[in-house]
């Protein structure tokens, strides 16, 4: 199985991230992540989509379907352009008095942000590429993780051009 | 004018002739409209009735089929039909009401998602909750549904909005951000083509569906006049090619014949145009043509290497290719007839070994003979429909089809039930040319009230029911596969067909006997008027040859005459 990215420009309408969503699943190909928001221009919506696939050809067909719907505009494959991909995590983390230090060393040290403390737990957000996620949490195996929320992967190619003109 | 008379303005402007629908609650103001319009419109009996006529009616002509139901129960019954449309490629648009805007979301009386509901099985959906919005998207939607890849778009209309005044203006251009309609493709491509078959030795041509859809018969008769090469169909493909043409195989695959399936597997180029290589067509995907190069020639980019991997593509409009690849063909310096003339020959002498065929053993009508018959008495711009099932199979390999969209059948989703009302949207689609529905006595009565929508409407075409007392394709495969277990697939035959029909007001005979085709079908045949012929045939004839699931093309069970 191979991880692929894609940025999908659809029509900023009701109901057009279930049929890409739909659609994917009702093929039977796997979605690792998808988000949606609103684009520079009104009317268009990006879908963020991570996909694992056993083929190209696989690939091909998730993009090719996915091109018929009449709400898709534009379809990028960004895995082998360069491009900066970013993933957002929030943690809550049992924390009492003794353990405070520890966590507030590891987020320092990750360049991630405490953003709520209580009594009894703190809540860390962290950007970074997925692997550096994975390993941020890693980081508090030794710690009782209360709850995790992951947005998956969104990207920007680098360079001038958006991935309208691609 | 008001959403509803919006609705029909839109529906002239794009030429639709007629409107097949039932009404209900959330479109009373659309039918007061149609009233007051006098705007054509057939009432089935079932609006599974309803969208399977427009969907022949869509396939005989051309034309964009058109439904009308209402909200929830009217519209769940089009989605039979909806999704037969979508795998077959067939441009249907279908209105139904939605409860008002205010009761959307609310579980109100007659509420269905229907947009959620057919999303996998529309090309493109729209829930209209503002009247201003009607005339662009009726627009859209007879654009979508017949440009590009055909197929079905539903329009579910807020019940409000068919009562708003609005300020009707309809556009004249649609624009559409994702989706242009066009597909002309890459000339280099079609060379690629041409040098392919410049190098074969055994080329063969396989037509699907497409070419029925693409109105592109023409030009591939032209190619096949041009190159002399052997020509076998899908299912759908059926009427692409002449059946008495040159070099014609007959049906491919699972019950396809031994002549075609046998070239498959033996050509060294495959010329694909316009199908999708169903699992029903190629048999062990892995084992399909195994020595030739495969060329596709495919709208819907989707399809390539979908199912089979092609080795050359040719992607676009068969309206741009086929022409294309004709002309290059004319100029290019070769005597491709006299060169492929061996191939010809061998393919064409072993299909004529053996044909399509049946043992006349027995006292009763055998469906082969029974469709042969009719197909020698019927005139040859005959359109034939077909329900599901053993006569379906029957009806594509005996039947001699001679043009395009002449032959209608529910190929990708097998709909039984599909027959009645679509042969009845044929004939209103094509008056002149004489219909002749071939069911069964399970397909039957999945649509029979349509019986009444025959009668009262007077259409002309003949039902003939190859009746056997059993859900014979599901008892074929009972026999071979499980152990002759008749699992709920006998019919006890206490319905009375000639009765049945007779109650809605067309007229029934019976057959029951051999000689009879010589006697009384003929004089049958000829009599004008919608007419219900119920033959009675043996309850386990097999349909042959036939590729069992996951094996080759060439490990055929053949029978009949061989
Ligand atoms: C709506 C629907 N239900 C079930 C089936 C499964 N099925 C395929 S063929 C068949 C039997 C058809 O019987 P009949 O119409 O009598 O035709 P025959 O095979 O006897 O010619 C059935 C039940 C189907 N194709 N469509």
């Amino acid at each position: 199985m191979q991880k692929y990215l894609l940025a999908i420009l659809v029509d900023n309408k009701p109901g057009v991230l279930t049929h890409v969503s739909g659609l994917i699943s009702r093929r039977a190909f796997n979605i690792e992540s998808i988000s949606a928001g609103y684009t520079e221009e009104p009317e268009v919506t990006r879908i963020n989509i991570v996909v694992s696939v056993e083929s190209d050809r696989e690939l091909d067909q998730v993009v090719t379907q996915l091109s018929k719907l009449i709400d898709v505009i534009k379809i990028v494959n960004l895995t082998k352009l360069p491009s900066i991909a970013r993933e957002l995590v929030l943690i809550k983390i049992k924390a009492g008095k003794e353990s405070r230090a520890d966590i507030k060393n590891i987020v320092e040290i990750f360049r991630a942000k405490i953003v709520d403390i209580s009594p009894e737990n703190v809540v860390v957000e962290l950007t970074g590429q997925q692997s550096k996620i994975d390993g941020f949490i890693d980081m508090f195996a030794d710690y009782e993780i209360i709850e995790i929320a992951r947005t998956g992967a969104i990207a920007l190619s680098r360079g001038p051009v958006p991935v309208k003109e691609m | 004018m008001n959403g509803a008379q919006a609705v029909l303005e839109s529906l002239k402007k794009e030429g639709v002739e007629v409107v097949f629908g039932y009404p209900g609650g959330a479109v009373l103001t659309l039918y007061d409209a149609v009233y007051k319009m006098k705007f054509p419109h057939i009432l089935t009996r079932h609006e599974q009735g309803a969208v399977h006529a427009a969907d022949g009616y869509a396939r005989a002509t051309g034309k964009v089929g058109v439904v009308f139901a209402t909200s929830g129960p009217g519209a769940t019954n089009l989605i039979t039909g909806i999704s037969t449309a979508s795998m077959d490629s067939v441009p249907l648009v279908c209105i139904t009401g939605q409860v008002a805007n205010p009761y959307i979301g609310k579980d109100s009386f007659q509420e269905a998602d229907v947009c959620g509901i057919t999303t996998p099985i529309t090309k493109h959906n729209y829930l209209v909750k503002k009247a201003k919005d009607l005339p662009r998207v009726l627009k859209e939607a007879f654009f979508i549904a017949r440009t590009g890849r055909p197929g079905p778009v539903v329009i579910d209309v807020a019940k409000d909005v068919f009562d708003t005044e609005i300020d009707y203006k309809y556009p004249e251009k649609v624009s559409l951000k994702g989706y242009s309609g066009e597909y002309e493709g890459d000339e280099a491509e079609v060379d690629a083509v041409v040098r392919a078959i410049q190098k074969a030795k055994k080329p063969l041509i396989f037509t699907g569906g497409g070419v029925n859809t693409s109105d592109t018969a023409q030009e591939l008769r032209e190619i096949v006049q041009r190159l002399g090469v052997p020509v076998t169909t899908t299912l759908l493909g059926i009427g692409t090619y002449p059946a008495d043409g040159e070099g014609f195989l007959g049906m491919a695959g699972m019950h396809g014949s031994y002549g075609s399936n046998m070239a498959i597997q033996e050509c060294d180029l495959l010329l694909c145009i316009g199908m999708r290589f169903s699992d029903r067509v190629t048999g062990k995907v892995a084992a399909f043509a195994p020595h030739a190069k495969i060329v596709h020639f495919e709208l819907d980019a989707a399809e390539v290497n979908k199912n089979v991997e092609a080795d050359l593509r040719v992607l676009g409009d068969l309206r741009w290719s086929l022409p294309l690849l004709r002309d290059k063909l004319s100029k290019a310096a070769d005597d491709f007839r006299s060169r492929f003339a061996p191939w010809l020959e061998q393919a064409v002498a072993r299909a004529k070994e053996k044909p399509f065929g049946y043992l006349e053993e027995g006292e009763l009508i055998k469906p082969g003979a029974l469709i042969s018959k009719i197909s020698s008495l019927m005139p040859r711009d005959t359109i034939a429909v077909t329900d599901v099932g053993q006569h379906q199979m029957w009806a594509a390999q005996f039947f001699n089809v001679y043009e395009p969209r002449h032959f209608l059948t529910s190929g990708g989703q097998g709909t039984m039930g599909y027959g009645l009302p679509a042969a009845l949207g044929a004939k209103l689609g094509k008056p002149d040319s004489p219909v002749v529905l071939f069911t069964g006595d399970g397909s039957i009565m999945m649509n029979c009230q349509e019986f009444a929508t025959i009668a009262d409407n007077d259409i002309d075409l003949k039902v003939v029911i190859l009746h056997n007392s059993i859900l014979g394709m599901v008892a074929q495969w009972q026999r071979l596969f499980y152990s002759h277990h008749y699992s709920q697939s006998e019919l006890k035959g206490k319905t009375d067909f000639v009765k049945l029909s007779e109650a809605m007001g067309v007229k029934g005979y019976r057959l029951t006997k051999k000689e009879e085709l010589e006697t009384v079908l003929p004089k049958l045949l000829s009599e004008k008027g919608p007419m219900l012929i119920d033959v009675m045939v043996p309850e386990d004839e097999d349909v042959l040859p036939m590729v069992p699931g996951g094996k080759r093309l060439d490990q055929m069970v053949l029978g009949g005459k061989d």
